[in-house]
C-alpha cells in the first residue's frame, strides 16, 4: 500500500514540475492561438542563463533566477515584437515553421557553447533535505518547493488575467482580434506582453528542471512534449486544468514506474491517450468555443 | 472645418470593390445617419472610419488630420469609438469588465463614466457580474453601446443597433442615443430602421450599391427621394 501512496504523492509532486513547463505554453495557445515548438528548448536556455549566472556571479541558484527573471522577460518581448509576431495571421503553418526552426537553432547553438555534457544546477542543503511523512513516505524540499512555485505561478497568472487591465485586454484579444482592436487594444503589444510573461515562468520552470535532474542542450523536445500533454489534458479552460493536467501526467509517469521502471514514460502517454480518447477537450474545457 | 469627413472613400474585399468614392461630412455636435439596403457597404464605410479597413490616408480626415491607413486602435485612442454589427461582447468577460475593456485604449475626461453609462442603462447594473452571454439581445446592445462610449469618444459610430430587437426595446436605445447626443458626442448611425434614423438625424445619406445615392436634412427629403435612393426603382 505504501509503495502506491508514494507513488501518488510523488506524481503529484512531479506534476508541480510539469504544470510549469506547461503554464506558459497554454498561456501563449491561449491568447494567440500560437504553437510555440520551441517552449521545451526555450526552458533549456533559460536553465543554461541560470547556470551562466549562478557560476559567474557565484549566485545560488534561486538568486540566479530572479536575476535572470528580467533578461529573459525582455527577451521574450523581444522574439515576439520581432519575429513571432510577424508570423501570425490567418495561416497557421508559419508560426509552426518558425518556432520549430528556432528550437533547432537553440538547440544546436547551446550544444555549440555549453557541449552536450549534464549540467545540474546545484542548490546545496536543500537539495538532499526531505520529510518522512510515513515509513516509506519521504518528500524531498526542492520537489515541494517545485510544486508550491507551480500553484503560485497559477494563482499569479490568474490575478493577472481576472483582476488586471492588462488581463482584460488578453482576455479580450484572445476573444476577438477584430474587436480589440477597436477598444484601442494595440495587438502586436499584447502578444509581446504575453511572450515576456510566458518567458518569465519558463524561467522559473528552468530552475527547477535543472534542480530536479541532470540537463542537456538536447532534452528539450521531450519537456515540451510533457508540457503539451499537460495542456491538452487540463483543457484549455484555466490555467488550474493546466496545473492539474501536469498532476495527471505526473501520476501516471509515477504509477507507470511503480508498476515497472522502464513504464514511466510510457504511463505520461497512456494517461494522455486515455484523455485524448474520452474527452477529447481535455477535462476543463473553454465554455465560450 | 468638419470634425470627420470622407473624401473619395473607396473599399475593396479582394477584386471586389464594396464602396465607390464616398464623400461625407459630420460636424461637431451632428448626427447622421447612413441608410441603405442589405449590401449597400454601410458598414464597410463604418469599418473603414474605424480603422478595420485601411486604404489611402486622406479619404477620411478626423480633426483635420489623415487617418485613412491609421490602425483601428490608434483611431479609438483619438477618439473614434465603433458600436459594431452584432453587437460582437467578449463573451469570456463578464458585462462590466466588457464595459471597462472599452476604456483599455483611451482615458478621456468626458460625460461618461461607468457610473453614468449604468444610470444610462439601469438594467445592465443588475446583470454587471453576469457572464454577457446570458443576456438578452437589448441587453447585450445597451453594453456594446456603454462599451464604445466609456472612452468619452468625440465621435461614436453605430452599426444597426436595433437589428433584431423588439421595438420596445428599440425606442428605449433611441432614447438614450438623445442623450448621448445632448451631451455632446456626435454620432454617425447606420440603420436599417429609417424611420428612426430619421427622428434622431441632422442629415441623411443614403446608400446604394456601394455609392451615395441621396443626402440631405430629413426635413427637405420626401419619401418618394428616400425611396428612389433606397431601392433605386
Ligand atoms: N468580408 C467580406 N468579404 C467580401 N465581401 C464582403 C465582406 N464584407 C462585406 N462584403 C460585401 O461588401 C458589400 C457591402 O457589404 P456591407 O457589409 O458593407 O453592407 P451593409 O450595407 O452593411 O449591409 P447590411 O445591411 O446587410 O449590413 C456586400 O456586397 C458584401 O457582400
Ligand atoms: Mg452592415
Amino acid at each position: 500500500m505504501a509503495v502506491w501512496a508514494n507513488a501518488l504523492i510523488q506524481g503529484i509532486l512531479l506534476g508541480g514540475l510539469y504544470a510549469l513547463f506547461a503554464a506558459g505554453l497554454s498561456l501563449i495557445f491561449g491568447i494567440m492561438r500560437l504553437v510555440n515548438l520551441a517552449h521545451g528548448d526555450l526552458i533549456v536556455l533559460a536553465a543554461f542563463i541560470i547556470l551562466t549566472i549562478a557560476t559567474w556571479l557565484g549566485l545560488d541558484p534561486f538568486a540566479a533566477m530572479l536575476a535572470a527573471l528580467p533578461i529573459m522577460f525582455v527577451a521574450g518581448f523581444a522574439l515576439q515584437h520581432l519575429l513571432l509576431n510577424r508570423t501570425l495571421g490567418r495561416d497557421l503553418l508559419p508560426p509552426l515553421l518558425v518556432t520549430f526552426g528556432l528550437s533547432i537553432i537553440i538547440e544546436n547553438g547551446l550544444l555549440e557553447l555549453f557541449s552536450a555534457d549534464s549540467r545540474r544546477l546545484h542548490g546545496g542543503a536543500i537539495e538532499t533535505t526531505s520529510f518522512a511523512l510515513g515509513p516509506d513516505v519521504a518528500v524531498g524540499v526542492v520537489q515541494l518547493l517545485t510544486l508550491a512555485s507551480a500553484v503560485a505561478v497559477i494563482l499569479a497568472l490568474n490575478v493577472v488575467f481576472y483582476r488586471t487591465a492588462l488581463g482584460r485586454a488578453f482576455r479580450a484579444t484572445s476573444d476577438d482580434l477584430e474587436i480589440a482592436q477597436l477598444m484601442g487594444i494595440d495587438h502586436p503589444r499584447i502578444f509581446s506582453l504575453a511572450m515576456g510573461l510566458s518567458f518569465i515562468v519558463l524561467t522559473i520552470a528552468a530552475l527547477y528542471l535543472g534542480m530536479h535532474a541532470n540537463f542537456d542542450p538536447t532534452i528539450g523536445p521531450q519537456r515540451l512534449l510533457y508540457a503539451f500533454e499537460a495542456v491538452i489534458v487540463g483543457g484549455l479552460g484555466s490555467f488550474w486544468g493546466t496545473l492539474f493536467g501536469g498532476i495527471i501526467i505526473g501520476i501516471a509517469q509515477t504509477i507507470g514506474a511503480q508498476l515497472n521502471p522502464e513504464w514511466q514514460i510510457l504511463g505520461g502517454h497512456v494517461a494522455f491517450l486515455a484523455v485524448l480518447v474520452f474527452k477529447p477537450r481535455g477535462l476543463f474545457p473553454r465554455t465560450t468555443d | 472645418m468638419a470634425l470627420l469627413e470622407t473624401r473619395g472613400l473607396t473599399a475593396f474585399y479582394g477584386d471586389f470593390q464594396a464602396l465607390y468614392g464616398i464623400d461625407t461630412m459630420l460636424q461637431a455636435g451632428e448626427t447622421i445617419a447612413i441608410i441603405g439596403a442589405n449590401g449597400a457597404g454601410k458598414s464597410t464605410y463604418l469599418k473603414s472610419i474605424a480603422g478595420l479597413i485601411r486604404g489611402a490616408a486622406d479619404s477620411v480626415r478626423f480633426e483635420g488630420a489623415p487617418i485613412g491607413a491609421t490602425s483601428a486602435a490608434e483611431i479609438m485612442k483619438r477618439g473614434i469609438a465603433l458600436v459594431p454589427e452584432g453587437r460582437r461582447l467578449f463573451p469570456s468577460l463578464c458585462v462590466e469588465e466588457n464595459l471597462l475593456v472599452g476604456r483599455y485604449g483611451r482615458e478621456a475626461p468626458g460625460p461618461w463614466s461607468l457610473g453614468r453609462i449604468y444610470e444610462l442603462f439601469p438594467g445592465i447594473k443588475t446583470r454587471r457580474n453576469s457572464a454577457s452571454t446570458t443576456l438578452s439581445g437589448g441587453e447585450q446592445q445597451m453594453v456594446a453601446i456603454g462599451r464604445a462610449l466609456i472612452s468619452n469618444p468625440r465621435v461614436l459610430l453605430c452599426d444597426e443597433i436595433s437589428l433584431g430587437l423588439a421595438p420596445i426595446v428599440v425606442r428605449a436605445l433611441y432614447e438614450a442615443l438623445r442623450h448621448i447626443k445632448a451631451a455632446g458626442t456626435s454620432m454617425i448611425l447606420v440603420e436599417q430602421d429609417i424611420a428612426q434614423a430619421i427622428k434622431v438625424s441632422d442629415r441623411i445619406y443614403c446608400f446604394q450599391e456601394g455609392r451615395l445615392s441621396l443626402s440631405g436634412r430629413p426635413s427637405e427629403l420626401s419619401r418618394e427621394q428616400i425611396h428612389l435612393a433606397y431601392f433605386g426603382t
